[in-house]
């Protein structure tokens, strides 16, 4: 599997989103992405691993629109977006939520204001002023910081940020969220509170995810724990697992596509790095 | 050669694409009227103290070699008429325009290029706005309307600043100082250039603070960078502009 990174069922089936033999190749000659293919499908969470400068922001920046591909095709919810005018992935955008690597917080507004933003500025929100209020308040209390409202990103820690930032990417529910490097820079209590709110979106909202991470310990929480609504905690998700799938990026190239047991049992140096195997932890 | 060439011509390119979106959006919905408000505020209001100081400063040493010079012929009495002339054609437009230049290109270039190396700009567009119509059309928009109008306090207070000098130094009476300085000295021709100046300089001061701090890569380095170059370029196109600008009335008269 590391070899052959995608299966050609996963590229040819139907996805929420679907990259077909993308590559980006910036001004400065540098290949970001290099015929990339992958479709995620609706429910499915994505891990996506990968070293420093490999190409997994990018990834999701062109998934998002933000960067253009240079070449392959980009859907979106089975739209062809490849080429679309930027007014027009505006609509397309409002259907996805994405939490950037420091938060991307607007500093000259307050935490409501920021979170607001999505429901004041994108069009096919059609939401009437007086319920965006109790959406904000919903979502800060989704992440627990309803406290925060009238705060600026400023006055929060780290943590709280990031916080702020997923409730702000889910105030409009969007059916696909797009995490850059949730737990980056973050201690382990935070990093882990994050990730739960992750799994806790995932699985309240039945939400479709592409996590980009560095950290394996990521990817295997999202995998096999499941969040409990009574008791607010993760709570193991047993031998039926979670509909998560792992995927490996060097030097712009998806090395690897497959499940968590397919990752582990891989050889390559450089996957295997990424892998904390369970022998490891028990040690 | 052509390597060596690309990139400034890319570059001159991008701030064209830039200007021509902002200016069309300024005819398209949504329009950000309250960032526009903001903006004249932070540009305008917030640019009078300095300014006000320049303007003093100039006109005041203006007066003071000026009633100098014209002392050995005998005509101090024009003084008024020399600093008016000279502050309202030329150095009131320029000084308040590169004053603002200083305060407010690099305002704008290390504003946007902070959000933009935060990811801001990026988030921006996520959320369905475009970055150009929210932050690049107000600050145009907002430094049109007050350039012209710092210009004209600058004027103002550089001409009172000649009438101090003229008064203490020279003995000129008040009267003759200020009808020599408006009536005696400006035509319609002369405020109109001296109002036609800040108009076209402030596109200079906004977009290329924009478009230095809509280009900035390189983390906080990057952002220190685009700032320093959005000043020399605003105040450098400030100066080659008004040769123009001064040329085109100088051929009319």
């Amino acid at each position: 599997m590391a070899s052959a990174p995608t299966g050609p069922q996963r590229v040819t089936q139907p996805g929420i989103l679907r990259f077909e033999k993308v590559s980006v190749v910036f001004d400065d000659g540098v290949r970001a992405l290099d015929d990339v293919s992958f479709a995620v499908r609706e429910g499915e969470t994505r891990i996506l691993l990968g070293a420093a400068g490999s190409g997994k922001t990018v990834m999701l920046k062109v998934a998002m629109g933000l960067i253009r591909a240079t070449a392959g095709r980009i859907f979106l919810f089975d739209e062809d977006v490849t080429n679309m005018r930027e007014q027009q992935l505006f609509d397309v955008r409002s259907k996805i939520g994405m939490l950037f690597q420091e938060s991307a917080l607007f500093d000259s507004m307050t935490i409501a204001q920021n979170v607001a933003y999505p429901l004041l500025n994108q069009k096919a929100i059609k939401m009437p002023r007086e319920k965006m209020e109790p959406a904000v308040r919903d979502s800060l209390r989704f992440v627990e910081l309803e406290h925060t409202l009238e705060r600026y990103p400023s006055e929060l820690s780290g943590g709280m940020r990031r916080r702020a930032a997923i409730a702000r990417a889910v105030v409009n529910r969007p059916p696909l969220l797009l995490y850059d490097s949730p737990t980056a820079g973050l201690d382990p209590i935070t990093a882990h509170t994050i990730m739960a709110l992750i799994i806790k979106e995932r699985d309240v909202d039945n939400t479709t995810a592409l996590v980009v991470t560095h950290r394996y310990q990521d990817g295997n929480l999202v995998a096999n724990f499941r969040y409990n609504p009574s008791s607010g905690r993760l709570d193991p998700a047993g031998k039926a697992g979670t509909d998560t799938v792992f995927m490996v990026m060097r030097e712009g190239r998806l090395i690897f596509e497959g499940s968590q047991a397919e990752l582990e049992a891989q050889q390559d140096p450089y996957i295997s790095a990424f892998v904390k195997r369970p022998e490891k932890d028990a040690a | 050669m052509l390597d060596l060439l690309k990139g400034p011509i890319q570059a001159i390119q991008e701030f064209y694409e830039l200007t021509g979106r902002a200016i069309r959006n300024v005819w398209r919905k949504p329009h950000y009227v309250d960032d526009i408000i903001l903006q004249m505020d932070a540009i305008g209001v917030g640019s009078i103290p300095i300014v006000m100081l320049t303007g003093f400063f100039s006109g005041a040493v203006m007066a003071l070699q000026m009633g100098q010079s014209l002392l050995q012929y005998g005509q101090t009495g024009r003084t008024g008429q020399f600093v008016s002339i000279i502050l309202v054609r030329e150095l009131g437009p320029v000084l308040a325009a590169v004053m603002v230049a200083g305060r407010n290109a690099s305002g704008i270039a290390s504003e946007l290029g902070s959000m933009k190396v935060t990811e801001q700009i990026d988030a921006m567009r996520a959320l369905g706005t475009d970055p150009v119509q929210k932050l690049v059309t107000p600050r145009m928009l907002a430094t049109a309307v007050m350039l012209p109008v710092l210009t004209v306090i600058d004027d103002f207070i550089g001409m009172f600043g000649g009438w101090l000098i003229g008064m203490a130094f020279f003995g000129l009476p008040t009267r003759q100082y200020w009808t020599s300085a408006t009536t005696g000295a400006l035509v319609w021709r002369d405020v109109g250039e001296g109002l036609l100046k800040p108009f076209i300089f402030s596109f200079a001061v906004s977009l290329l603070g924009c478009f230095y701090g809509l280009r900035t890569s390189g983390g906080t380095q990057g952002v220190g960078r685009a700032t320093t170059q959005a000043m020399v370029a605003a105040s450098v196109i400030i100066f080659i502009l008004n040769l123009f600008i001064g040329m085109i009335f100088v051929r009319r008269s």
